[in-house]
Order: structure tokens, then sequence, then C-alpha cells
């Protein structure tokens, strides 16, 4: 990787560069920030005038036990998603990366969950797990017949998978790309050195793929922590069994489409946005992302 | 949530933080979105004299009503769109909100639209403009606001009663329970025949109210919960409210719904197959539910289909002979609608007409028509002659015919009712917390 001094006519030419996506960005990314934030002072059942309320609504949603619990059980999905997905990517990725004709096969197979919505992907695990008529009613898996997605104990982490099953393809493909970026000689120096496969994928690939690592992670942080959809056809769109699985989004909406209390729900929505935003400056900061140093000084 | 990775040489340190940021926030921004995407419902037709009209997609003989109308209106047709029950309310909330809703929408009466009363969204009938007189006048109550009508009726009576599969009970010796006591020692001996005793799409919350509904009718009186629909929260916290989760309680401890039930979502239908696969013994549901059966199970339906009126509570102060459910569902005219009087002719004219209540009770259903006792009688099949006939004797002498509750209050309070109604089965709230709760919501 090359550094470019930016000189006052490249610096120029390049906000120039970045005016169409700045553009899209303010306006469909700033202008409804502004319009929620406004909405959260504001008194609104969706259908009759928009009232002024003031800071009744914040009030109401910061000393809300729902609240807290929501944004618990959001941490939860996304501690535990990131636990779960990072090994599994990683470990495929480096599988998918040498060329040849069965890997390939496999990763395109690997591949598929990702091509699917995220409804279809919630309907069909919602019947798969279903106890009486699901895959635990087929001989030998009875085991599975249990109330995965029902009980209060166990749906969170049942959510959890399907989540990881979901996305777990595209943090793998990073990990693909990431791996064969990595230039051929320092394995080959390290295989003279005498180092075995442990020890090069400890002391070549994982540092190698350090900025791959914070770019995924980021993804899946700040991604769980506004994931939604699967969430919600699995759960029936009530967030439930009781609470069990409505995180923050969808406590958002229930608040919002459900209840029709606008003004408390886009409360909750600027609540996220002022965790993702924190999430993802404090990932970026502490990898020092943001220093974005080579990491093949010398080659 | 995806986004694509950025590598390569972005500039100075604060564009790329201001890239990293703009991911995120985009990410987040998603959120605004949510709810106002999918196919918006535009008012018109090109000609302009087009009405739209939004109902749930198992609607298929009240859409015979529209194909009816469409073939004798040929220059302002009615274009029907259909969607499952789950987001349908969400849609329409949606949908008003941004001044594209139908011009004629599908409802069931109640808080719900109350809601749309109250904002203005709805233009009040008369009996002359919509024929309104032919209808059962306990049923019209769902749609009656400060005296004014805000609906038609659009299809069947529909009260909750419990169905059960006989083969299932006489392998068990168990007879049909008729009251509560009998429901409870009817659980254990099913429990050890290996059956689900009672089966419940708990996941989608609503079947698991039909039970507490039922049990505080029977327990309190139907007084208990009209106190509570007309805005006095404090009366969830009467005694009875408290027993009735005790019962549900009761049941659940005594393993009434099986272990699965929580799993189980009724829109995917598991619920009915349950009853009709005999893993389950019986089932508590609306009458809808026999057209179900019918339709996926009609030998079951013929020789094994059996069905009575919720078990009645010893002790109770209720009537034995209430009923709660949905009355029906109701049409209901848009105020901003271009086209008035096409809706209204086809009120009048179309909405359960006379080839409508054929239709209906042929599948099953009674609606909520005035003088039926002829057309009852001259229904072929022998099976749904004796369901139809005991629909309408049910709700003809029933003393009061409750609303669900989910519908009856005002939609901000349906969340924390549905959400305490599945702690308390789930027994993770004390009977008591129920009222608690549910009082402190409403206010």
């Amino acid at each position: 990787m090359t550094v470019t001094v930016p000189t006052r006519h490249g610096r120029g030419s390049g906000l120039l560069m970045a005016a169409p996506a700045l553009l899209l960005f303010g306006l469909f990314g700033l202008v409804p920030l502004v319009g929620v934030v406004a909405l959260s002072l504001a008194d609104w059942d969706g259908l009759g005038s928009i009232g002024w309320a003031g800071p009744a609504n914040w009030g109401s949603v910061l000393t809300d036990g729902a609240t807290w619990d929501a944004l618990g059980l959001t941490v939860k999905v996304m501690v535990v998603s990131w636990l779960v997905q990072t090994p599994i990517a990683l470990a495929l990725g480096v599988f998918q990366a040498p060329r040849g004709r069965g890997r390939a096969l496999l990763s395109v197979l690997f591949f598929l969950p990702l091509l699917l919505s995220a409804v279809a992907i919630g309907l069909t695990w919602q019947a798969l797990l279903d106890p009486s008529f699901g895959i635990g009613a087929t001989p030998g898996l009875h085991w599975l017949a249990k109330p995965l997605l029902g009980s209060p104990e166990l749906a969170l982490y049942t959510v959890i998978f399907v989540i990881a099953w979901q996305f777990v393809p595209f943090h793998a493909l990073l990990y693909q790309a990431g791996i064969r970026q990595i230039p051929t000689a320092l394995y080959e120096a390290a295989a003279l050195d005498g180092a075995g496969p442990v020890a090069r994928f400890v002391h070549i690939t994982l540092p190698q793929l350090k900025y791959t690592m914070v770019t995924s992670s980021t993804l899946m942080l700040v991604g769980s922590l506004t994931y939604f959809d699967l969430i919600f056809v699995l759960s029936g769109g009530t967030g439930g069994p009781g609470t069990a699985t409505r995180v923050l989004p969808l406590a958002m909406y229930i608040t919002g489409f459900q209840s029709h209390d606008m003004g408390r729900a886009s409360a909750v929505a600027t609540l996220l946005v002022v965790f993702g935003l924190g999430l993802s400056l404090l990932t970026t900061r502490l990898s020092g992302f943001t220093r974005m140093d080579s990491r093949q000084e010398g080659m | 949530m995806r986004g694509i990775p950025v590598n390569g040489n972005l500039g100075s340190p604060r564009i790329r933080r201001l890239v990293a940021s703009a991911i995120t926030l985009t990410a987040a921004m998603g959120l605004a979105a949510c709810g106002t995407s999918g196919p918006s419902g535009s008012s018109t037709d090109s000609s302009g004299k087009g009405l739209t009209m939004w109902a749930l997609n198992d609607q298929t003989i009240l859409k015979e009503s529209v194909d009816a109308y469409n073939k004798d209106h040929s220059d302002e047709k009615i274009t029907l769109r259909l969607f499952a029950n789950d987001d349908y309310k969400q849609k329409l909330r949606v949908a008003f909100g941004a001044n594209q809703a139908p011009d004629i929408f599908f409802s069931w009466g109640g808080g719900a639209l109350d809601d749309y009363v109250k904002a203005g969204k709805v233009d009040a009938l008369t009996a002359a403009g919509a024929n309104t007189d032919r209808f059962t006048p306990s049923v019209m109550r769902s749609a009656t606001f400060d005296d004014k009508v805000y609906g038609v009726p659009a299809n069947g009576l529909a009260p909750v009663v419990l169905y059960y599969n006989k083969k299932v009970l006489s392998d068990a010796g168990v007879e049909p329970p008729k009251t509560y006591a009998d429901l409870l020692a009817a659980v254990k001996k099913l429990k050890g025949e290996g059956v689900t005793p009672l089966s419940l799409a708990a996941n989608s919350k609503w079947p698991t109210l039909m039970y507490l509904e039922y049990l505080l009718d029977r327990q309190g009186g139907s007084e208990v919960f009209s106190k509570i629909a007309s805005g006095d929260t404090s009366a969830w916290k009467d005694a009875s409210v408290t027993q009735a989760n005790q019962y549900l309680q009761d049941l659940s401890k005594a393993g009434a719904f099986g272990d699965n039930a929580s799993s189980v979502s009724y829109d995917q239908g598991a619920s009915t197959a349950l009853l009709y696969t005999g893993k389950a013994a019986m089932e508590v549901m609306g009458t809808w539910e026999y057209a179900n059966i019918v339709k996926a199970a009609p030998d079951f339906a013929k020789s094994d289909l059996g069905y009575t009126a919720f078990p009645t509570l010893s002790g109770g102060a209720g009537d034995p002979d209430s009923i709660v459910g949905n009355p029906s569902n109701f049409l209901s005219l848009n105020s901003s609608t271009k086209n008035k009087d096409a809706a209204l002719t086809y009120f009048k004219d179309y909405v359960l007409d006379d080839s409508q209540v054929d239709a209906y009770l042929a599948a099953g259903s009674v609606p909520p028509v005035e003088g039926l006792e002829s057309k009852l009688a001259a229904v072929s099949s022998s099976t749904d002659k004796k369901w139809l006939t005991f629909v309408y004797d049910l709700v003809r002498k029933s003393p009061s015919f409750q609303l669900s509750w989910d519908q009856a209050l005002p939609s901000d309070q349906a969340d924390p009712l549905l959400t305490n109604t599945d702690k308390s089965f789930l027994r993770q709230i004390s009977p008591a917390d129920f009222g608690a709760n549910m009082s402190k919501a409403g206010s």
C-alpha cells in the first residue's frame, strides 16, 4: 500500500468525488435522523395531529425497566453473535482461501444463506424448529423436539444461532478475500524457518488479517445492534416468549407500530443511533483502524 | 445489516472517520424506514372513479361479493388487496398516517376502530345509506360509537368455542368437559395417554388471551371487563382478574398445553393440525377454525370433530351462557374517499346479500343477519347444519358477547395486554401481577 501525500488539489477533487455519496447520505441518513430526533420530542399516535411533548418521552423511555431489559438483550445478542460468528467465519475463510474445485463448490454452498431474504429464513427456521411437525419429528432427531423458540431460556440462543447461520457466509467471504491478499512470500519464508501450519496461522495469517477482523467485527457488532427482521419473524412479531427476544429495535417497532406511540419509539430510535455511533467509533479507535497503518511495512 | 468493506486509502483521518460514521449511521437509519416499506396502497385507479379495499387473505367469500360488484359496475371497480393477519393492523395504521389508506377497510371493530373514528378518518353510516338494520344488534355494538354506526359486518359470527377430537377423548375415556373441574380432570387423564390435552398457539399470544377472557367472564361476570373497556383501569385489580389468571396458571401447571405450546404460532396452522392429527385432544379457538379444519381434514370434520361451549366455573359470578370472541369483522368507509356513493352501493347491495349469506352458510359460518332460521333449516350437509345451528343458538341465547380484549381496548394497550398474558401463561409473573401491570399500563 503506497501512502500518497494529499495535496491541495487532491483533497478538492476527493471532496468532489465524495459529493454524490455525501448528498445521498445527507438526504437519506441525516434528514430522517433530524426528523426522528424531532419526533422524539413530540406526541403522535400516527393518525391525528402531532403535538409537543417536550422531554416527557425521554423521561418515560429512560425510566422504563423494559427499555433497559431490551438493551441488555441487544448487548447479549451482540456479544454472543460475535463470539459465535468470528471463529466459524475465520475457519471457513481459511478453508475457502486456497484455490481448488472442491473448495469452490463448497464455498458456493456455504454462501447460499446470504442470498435468502431474512423473512424467508425466519419462516423456514420457524417451520423447521416446530417441535411437533419440524425436524424434531424425524426419526433419530427426536432430541431436537424441544420448544427451541418457545422456551424463555432457549429462545434467544436459538435466534442467535439462526442469525449466525445467515451471516457467517458473509464474514467468511471477507476473511477469504483477506487471506488471499497475504503475500505467499511470507508463508514461504516462514516455512523455510521451520514454522508449522499452526505457527504460520498464528504468526502470519492472524496478524495480517487484523483490519479484516476489525471491519468484520464492526459490521457484526453494529449490525446486531440494529438487527430486526429475522427476530421479528422468528418471534411471531412479538419478541416473545414473554419478552425473551424483545431486543431494542423490536421494542422500538412495537412501541411505534403496535402501540402507536411514535414519540417514544423515536426516542428509542435515537438511543439506538447514539449507541451504534459510539460503538463503531469505539471499535475503530481501540483497534487502531483509524490510523490504518500498513500491516506489510518493509515488504 | 450488510455493508461493503472499504479497503485501501481513504484519505485524511477526518474523512475516514466520517465514512465510518456514515456507514454506522446508514445502518442505524435503516430503523427509521421500518414499517413504511412495501407496496403502497394507492387510493384510486387511474380513472379516479374506482375504489380500493383491504381485507385479510382468508376472506375468500368476501372477495366474491367484490367480484359480483365489479361485474355490475365495470366503470368503477373495487380493487381488493388481501393481507396476512399478523401485520395487517400495522399496515392499515401506517397507510392512514401516510394518507394512502384504502377507501374501504376491514377491521374487528372495538377500540382499534374507535381510534380511527376519533381521528376523523371514518365516515358514519346511516341505516338508510348502508341498510344496517338487517344485522344482529348485539354484533353492531362493536362498530357503534356515540350511537353512530361506523361499519357493516362482513363475515360470520366468531365466538370462541372448545373443539375436541372425539376419538382421542373416547380412547382416554374422557367426556367433553362441561366445567373447569371436568377440564382439569380430563387434562390429567389425557396426559397419561401421552397426548397434549389442549392445543394452543401461544407463540401468537392472542390464542392464550382467549382463556383469560372466558375465565374472567365466568368468574367475575361480563361487568368487570365492561368497566375496564370504558376506561376504568382500576377494575384490572378486581379479585376476579387475579382468580382468572390463577385458573390459567393452574391449567398450565397441570400440563394442559404440553411442553411446546409457546413454539406454536397460529398462522402456520400447527395448532389446528395438532387437533386433527390426534396429537392434541382439544383446542379453544374462534369459529373460523371450523372452516380451516374442514379444508385441511374433511374426513376428520365429518366423523371425529366435536365442539362445545367453553366450560363453566362452579362458584363463578358470570352467566355460563356468555360468550367471548369476535362478533364479526367489519367494513368501514374512509372519510377521504372520492367515491362515497359507489362504496355505499357496495355496502348496501353486495355485503352479506342473499348469495353471500348462502356462501357463508355453505362454508360453515353464520353471518350476523337477522332471521336465518329458514336458511339454516335448508342447509343440505348434516355435518354443517349441526355446526351452524350450534353457533347460531350459542349466540342467540348468550346474554353478552364480549369482543376480544385486544380488539376492544385502545391499541396502545394491546401490546402490554398480550405480553402480560404471555408472561402469566409462562408463569413469569404471579396471578396478581397481571392486574397490577395492566392497570399501570392503562393509566
